[in-house]
């Protein structure tokens, strides 16, 4: 049987490279994906624990995690065709009228 | 044995595709490799003894949010990304100290702490995966999140549609000058205006009707006059 360790180091690493490519990326649905990318660095935690506690919860947890992913992505895509009508540019580095 | 190594394989999947979605410059290209960080995390979840969540893993995440994903790529007709200058230059050394920071105690977690937990808890031989366990779950303990997910998925859809709808003037101008890839397009929507009698006027199906007729006298006005050219 594999650690547990194993696949919360796993976790770990692609929420890290989700964060950094948040973070260096420009393109917003770019940002978006890395988003994506965390929420499921965190599902693998969640099953990881509740395959290894023989506790249903945490994949309950991942079920309803994946909705409230769904809803962002469908108005998250939403906002940003409604930037690109109005920018035609999704880059994010144009949309900055209400930055300081 | 047969565990670890699959293990590997789709732990170095995953991590190989999630370092090519941040490294592609093309978004299409990131979100074919964002389906490949979803399949082998569903395969991680088979191995995990959590079939149910695999399948939905496929079939939601890899199937219906990938695809709205690489259609609204497709619709947007979004092109490589430039690169631009850095601002902010002068974060980027704590950037770097605040990871090696970050890094250090993730080490330290993983290999002092982590190793006085007892591991292995896992007892072979439980239904904790299978689709039965999880729909009990669902519909009694945690009735009322599910319901709640129901009214969150209700105002999306809501939204969604309210964000990515057009103002009601666009519509009757893209079917007046609908397949007129002319210069001229762009000039309907002051027409209609005209027509309207009023730019502020409520609009109004006799106007539509009347710029409609408009445009369609002055293409037929336009052909003849290239047709008695010729």
């Amino acid at each position: 049987m594999i650690p547990l360790s194993w696949y919360l180091a796993l976790s770990a690493v692609l929420f890290t490279i989700g964060v950094v490519g948040v973070i260096i990326k420009r393109n917003a649905i770019a940002m978006f994906m890395c988003i994506e990318l965390m929420l499921n660095a965190v599902n693998l935690t969640f099953v990881a624990f509740s395959s290894y506690f023989n506790d249903v919860t945490g994949q309950l947890f991942v079920f309803i995690v994946m909705t409230v992913a769904a809803a962002e992505a469908a108005v998250g895509l939403g906002i940003i065709i409604t930037v690109f009508r109005n920018r035609e540019s999704i880059d994010v580095d144009d949309a900055s009228v209400l930055k300081f | 044995m047969i565990t670890g190594l699959l293990f590997i394989l789709f732990a170095g999947m995953a991590i190989g595709c999630a370092i090519s979605v941040v490294v592609q410059r093309n978004p299409l290209y990131g979100a074919i490799s964002l389906i490949g960080v979803f399949i082998a995390l569903a395969a991680l979840y088979l191995t995990l003894a959590a079939p149910f969540i695999a399948a939905v893993q496929v079939i939601v995440y890899a199937g219906a949010i990938m695809v709205l994903v690489v259609f609204v790529i497709m619709l947007l007709n979004v092109e490589e990304e430039v690169n631009r200058p850095l601002r902010l230059r002068a974060l980027v050394p704590i950037g770097i100290v605040l990871a090696a920071l970050l890094a250090g105690e993730a080490a330290f977690i993983l290999y002092f702490v982590g190793a006085s937990v007892s591991e292995t808890i896992n007892a072979a031989a439980s239904n904790v995966g299978s689709t039965s366990s999880i729909g009990t779950g669902l519909f009694t303990e945690y009735l009322l999140p599910f319901e709640v997910t129901s009214a969150l998925i209700l105002m999306a859809i809501v939204g969604a549609m309210s964000l990515a709808r057009r103002d009601r003037m666009a519509t009757p101008t893209a079917a007046i000058t609908g397949g007129d890839s002319t210069p001229g397009a762009l000039a309907a929507p002051i027409n209609l205006r005209i027509a309207g009698e009023g730019a502020n006027a409520e609009f109004s199906t006799e106007a539509v009707g009347r710029a409609m007729a408009q445009e369609a006298i002055r293409k037929l006005d336009a052909k003849k006059q290239r047709v008695e050219e010729e």
